[in-house]
């Protein structure tokens, strides 16, 4: 028995499906924010469809690890890390649950996209989707590695997606002047890429969560809010 | 007591009634060292009590907690085989000091005993005992009330004002345990030392001495032993945890069950070892 063992061995059990469970979810996440993001990029119905259809288990799986934790409070009263590590797992799936909701979301909007003309900035929405992908992976593998600077690595990445999504909002609004006819598909893409913008949102929430489990204490550094996209003005020439 | 009533208390919480960290030590360890013959069961413990509070000493069996607890009242000695070094002070002054009466000092520092050990008296002589001895009360009149107010401080006079005269072992456990505490409070202590007061007593008799010890810390000051992590977080406001003679960290009770600076006592206060 190593010192990092519980007495009671039931209880490492315990915490080590709780863990399994939150990794099987995240996994689960992780494809469904890549399935999305390829549906609208390659305006593939039966795939968006496929995403909007496997939500359902991410909410079963959340309901299953809140049900545990429930479970592990009431009979184990765990304390200190033990206590920690519960908490996050319920914060977490919490989070994965909505990003999983995003992903959903971006399926119902890819099989509506599909039926538009094709518009050029869908590009920058697979640059988006990647960025959050990795941010994802990363966040999910600090949880479950225990990596504290990995996640710090991940959380101050969210500041480039709030760029690139700045970014596209300009480029969206250029092509919505441009053309009225543009409109429609414009504005699914420009909530597409608010939706991976808010994925990277609950994302960094994830990392800060992870530093709270490990560390018990709160991510101290402000992260440097970038331009908020809501109050770019473009003007017609 | 109702449920109801129980929960209004515990949804208040413990940290807005904490005294300011500056307020002075009601007691106070300096490097205390004990020796029970050559075996040294305390090293170098350094502990403020501070008044109005409830400090939990935890710890796995033998690392010194009880041994601690019992320097605060010279509890110590009786044993012969025991030596105590250091300094303990009660408001300032000296307990170990040679002019000091202990008996005095156990006036001042009360004790509740894991077992309920009320005398083979009535309830009424139970509290009646340390006042009539200690001459703080000299007229029948004086006993009388004093019996009451300790009882009722206890939570107990309603359950036996009836029955003041039936030996006191012939209540419950966990009202011979409240008996005890009054019997404690009827001296007027400033300090009263709990030594593992729940563990033989049922959840519900433990709740209600859990609820007394929340009531009580509004005009003593309280040091508790307990084996149980829940209940010194749940009594609490201020948690020392001790491993092998050796007081390892002492600190806000939050803290020290949600984010413990010592290695050790997260392994103790998770199960990891003890």
């Amino acid at each position: 028995m190593s010192a990092n063992d519980h007495i009671v061995s039931s209880f490492d059990e315990d915490l080590e499906t709780l863990k399994a469970k939150i990794a099987q979810m995240g996994g689960l996440v992780e494809s469904q924010c890549e399935s999305a993001v390829r549906a609208v990029h390659r305006r593939d119905q039966t795939l968006a469809q496929r995403v909007r259809e496997a939500d359902g288990r991410i909410d079963e799986l959340e309901s299953e690890v809140e049900a545990m934790s429930l479970r592990l409070l009431a009979l184990r009263q765990p304390l200190g890390g033990d206590l920690r590590t519960v908490v996050a797992s319920l914060k977490i799936v919490s989070d994965l649950e909505r990003i999983g909701d995003y992903a959903a979301n971006i399926g119902k909007r890819a099989i509506v996209l599909s039926s538009l003309p094709e518009i050029p900035p869908a590009n920058g929405i697979l640059r988006i989707g990647g960025l959050v992908q990795s941010l994802i992976k990363d966040v999910l593998d600090a949880y479950t590695d225990d990596n504290l600077e990995l996640a710090v690595a991940a959380w101050h990445r969210d500041e480039d997606i709030d760029e690139l999504y700045t970014s596209l909002f300009r480029e969206l609004l250029t092509y919505m002047m441009e053309d009225p006819r543009n409109i429609t598909a414009s504005t699914h893409l420009l909530f597409i890429a608010k939706n991976l913008e808010r994925m990277g949102d609950h994302a960094t929430n994830i990392a800060e969560t992870v530093h709270f489990q490990i560390k018990g204490t709160k991510m101290q550094a402000d992260r440097p809010k970038g331009e908020d996209a809501s109050y770019v003005v473009t003007m017609p020439e | 007591m109702s449920e109801k009533k129980k929960m209004a208390k515990s949804d208040a919480s413990p940290a807005s009634k904490e005294t300011p960290p500056s307020a002075t030590p009601k007691m106070k360890g300096d490097k205390v060292k004990v020796f029970y013959g050559e075996k040294q069961a305390l090293m170098d413990v350094d502990l403020d009590i501070k008044p109005n509070e409830v400090t939990a000493l935890i710890g796995p069996s033998g690392c010194g907690k009880s041994t601690f607890l019992r320097c605060l009242n010279r509890m110590n000695d009786v044993i012969d085989i025991c030596r105590v070094e250091g300094k303990i002070t009660l408001d300032d002054e000296d307990i170990y000091d040679s002019t000091l009466d202990p008996v005095q000092l156990r006036a001042r520092v009360g004790m509740v005993f894991q077992k309920p050990n009320p005398f083979p008296k009535s309830i009424y002589d139970n509290i009646a005992y340390g006042p009539r001895i200690h001459g703080t009360a000299q007229s029948k009149a004086d006993i009388d009330e004093i019996v009451e107010t300790s009882l009722t401080k206890a939570g107990l006079f309603g359950e036996v004002k009836d029955r003041l005269l039936e030996p006191g072992t012939g209540l419950s456990g966990g009202q011979q345990q409240r008996l005890c505490i009054a019997r404690a409070i009827a001296v007027n202590p400033e300090v009263i030392l709990m030594d593992e007061p729940c563990s033989a007593l049922d959840p519900i008799a433990t709740a209600k001495i859990e609820e007394l010890i929340d009531e009580l810390r509004e005009n003593y000051t309280i040091v508790i032993v307990t084996h149980s992590m829940q209940q010194a977080a749940r009594v609490s406001q201020r948690t020392a945890f001790f491993h092998l003679g050796e007081l390892v960290e002492v600190g806000d009770t939050e803290q020290i069950f949600t984010n413990p600076n010592d290695s050790r006592t997260q392994g103790y206060i998770t199960g990891r070892f003890g």
